[in-house]
This record gives structure tokens, C-alpha cells and sequence, in this order.
């Protein structure tokens, strides 16, 4: 009856533990792991280190869907819902935006959607092949990498500001 | 004297401490259900007449055939709007990936019809009434990570409190 009883305590305990932790990385942070060079050197500067950065991700933009030009987001793929992605916005909805990928193009960003592109243009499948995406598919804001030690810091904001043009 | 009274406290902060856990669990429990589970929602609108009235349904949609892939043609989902991520729509979801789609362009002035195929990762959704509905005939496939729910039992009225058909209308001229 006894180790019965501390079992059920234990149970119970985890239980609880996983309620509270599930909700609090759906609805207020997290902390994942960035893997690949396609945001080199923001994340992952060396791509043959072993150590891959962990980054922290804010849910509360989820709120309002408001983001600014330069944030960096993880989203879902388009193409297969089960991939996240770690990109950086370039375009919001209603701007123009230069596209550089094969010849130059400017193109208007639908509403609801944004332009996605990584850091490192030579190795990143983003907006240039995919289009405009869907804000609904943005799962989180990344605001600092806090692993490894060396690297802890706040991500910044900068983006190519002479290829858009906002209303 | 001192000692008694710090034991009382103890007992107190501890009564408070647990009463919150409590809270606070059931809350994140709450959510829980909410995001992986079930959810219930309403459905505004003459987009999805008749299979929802105008003035508002109740209905309940379940998360899991969403994460584990098991909606299929004709079900009723809940979709993120890809025109307003601050909203989410309820349609009919009538094209997985690879399908090919015909759909009437224009209903209310002529009856051209459209074919094309569903990408890969995407799905083709569309309104009951197609006279009166925002859907994928105007922003084209949406991707699959934008499938919220699949909705599966009507609440609200009452006379039409049941499951939910997969049927579409065959033809919505008659």
C-alpha cells in the first residue's frame, strides 16, 4: 500500500509537471535548438561545430500576428507542416519587395503574408524559392540564443532595408 | 509564543501554495484540452450555408486527425485565414496534395470552370456556398500547417445537434 501510495504521488507529480510546462512553452516561451548554416552568422556560425545553438522563442506575438521588419521567426514549411524553419522577416504585408534570387523583380507581399529569407543567402530555402508566407504558419519570435555560454545574447534586428519599400 | 505563531504562518502559506498549484493546473489543463485535444468555436456567416446558418452554430473540432494527418476530403476544418492570421475560418476541405481540382471561377456571371493541381504539403479548401464564400478559389492552395481542427459534431441549435456529414452538396443549383 505504501509504495503504492508513492507511486501514485510520483505519477501525479509528472503529470502536473507536463500540464504546466506543455502550456507555458505553447503559450509564453520555449527553448529549441537551431540546426543548419541557413542563418549563419546569426545562429550556427561554424557549421562544422557539433554544439548547435538553442535559441529562446516568445509566443506572445501569437496574440496579434504584429511583427516588425528584421524579427527573426520560426515557422512551419509550407510544403511539409511537419518541418520548422528559422528565418528572418524582410517583408511585411502591403510592402514591395526586391527579389534577387534569378533576375531582379520587385513584387507586392500579399495581405497576411510576409517574406521570409535566411541569413546565409548561399544555403537557405526560403521566400526566393517558396513565395510569400502565410503569417497563420509563424510559430514563435527567436529574441536570444542561450546556449552555448559564450554566445549568450540578445538576437538583433537588422534587415536590407534598400530592397523594401513600405507603404 | 514566536515559534507558534511561525508555525502557524507555515501552514497558511502552505494551504495558499497548494490552492494555487491546484489553480494553475487545471488552467494549463484546460489549454491542454483546448490546443491537443478538442475545441469548440463558432461558426459566423453565409459562407458554409446550409451546412451552418447564418446566425452563428456551435460546434466541437478535434485536434488529433489534424496532427496525425487523418483529415480527408470532404471534412469540415478549421483554417488559420491566410488573408488574416487573427482569424480562423471554418470550410470544407475538397483537394489534398496531388489532387487535381475543378472549380467554377465566377458562379454568380458564368459557369467557366478551372482545373489545377493541389502542390505538394497544401490543400484545397472552399465554402458551401460558393456564391458567398472566401476561399481558395481566390488566394489558391493553402499549406497544410494551416489546418487547425477538424470539426466533427454540431452543439447549437438544437433540432441540429449531431455529427457532421462528409457529404457536399452535389449540385448547388437545385
Amino acid at each position: 500500500m505504501g509504495t503504492r501510495n508513492v507511486l501514485w504521488n510520483l505519477a501525479n507529480k509528472y503529470f502536473t509537471f507536463g500540464l504546466i510546462g506543455l502550456t507555458v512553452s505553447d503559450r509564453y516561451a520555449s527553448i529549441v535548438p537551431v540546426r543548419g548554416a541557413s542563418m549563419s552568422p546569426t545562429f550556427n556560425p561554424q557549421a562544422s561545430n557539433f554544439t548547435d545553438d538553442y535559441v529562446l522563442v516568445e509566443k506572445f506575438c501569437l496574440e496579434k500576428y504584429k511583427f516588425s521588419h528584421g524579427d527573426v521567426v520560426v515557422f512551419r514549411s509550407p510544403s511539409n507542416h511537419k518541418e520548422k524553419y528559422v528565418k528572418r522577416i524582410i517583408g511585411l504585408p502591403g510592402d514591395w519587395i526586391g527579389t534577387t534570387h534569378n533576375s531582379y523583380d520587385v513584387l507586392k507581399i500579399p495581405e497576411g503574408h510576409c517574406w521570409l529569407e535566411g541569413d546565409n543567402s548561399a544555403s537557405s530555402k526560403d521566400s526566393r524559392s517558396l513565395g510569400p508566407i502565410p503569417l497563420g504558419l509563424v510559430q514563435g519570435r527567436v529574441t536570444h540564443i542561450v546556449w552555448p555560454p559564450q554566445r549568450i545574447g540578445a538576437v538583433e534586428r537588422s534587415y536590407p532595408q534598400e530592397r523594401v519599400s513600405s507603404p | 509564543m514566536g515559534l507558534r505563531k511561525l508555525w502557524q504562518y507555515r501552514s497558511i502559506v502552505r494551504e495558499a501554495w497548494d490552492q494555487t498549484t491546484a489553480v494553475a493546473t487545471f488552467l494549463c489543463g484546460l489549454h491542454v484540452t483546448n490546443k491537443y485535444l478538442c475545441t469548440f468555436g463558432m461558426a459566423y456567416g453565409p459562407s458554409m450555408l446550409p451546412t451552418f446558418n447564418l446566425t452563428g452554430d456551435l460546434f466541437l473540432a478535434d485536434r488529433l486527425s489534424t496532427r496525425f494527418g487523418k483529415v480527408g476530403r470532404g471534412d469540415v476544418v478549421l483554417v488559420r485565414s491566410p488573408e488574416d492570421p487573427r482569424k480562423v475560418v471554418a470550410k470544407r476541405l475538397l483537394g489534398m496534395e496531388g489532387d487535381s481540382v475543378t472549380y467554377v471561377v465566377d458562379p454568380k456571371n458564368s459557369d467557366r470552370s478551372e482545373t489545377v493541381v493541389v502542390p505538394k504539403g497544401h490543400v484545397w479548401i472552399e465554402g458551401d456556398n460558393i456564391y458567398n464564400s472566401k476561399d481558395s478559389r481566390q488566394f489558391g492552395p493553402i499549406p497544410y500547417g494551416l489546418v487547425e481542427g477538424k470539426i466533427f459534431w454540431k452543439i447549437w441549435p438544437p433540432k441540429e445537434f449531431g455529427s457532421l456529414g462528409q457529404s457536399r452538396m452535389k449540385d448547388p443549383d437545385l
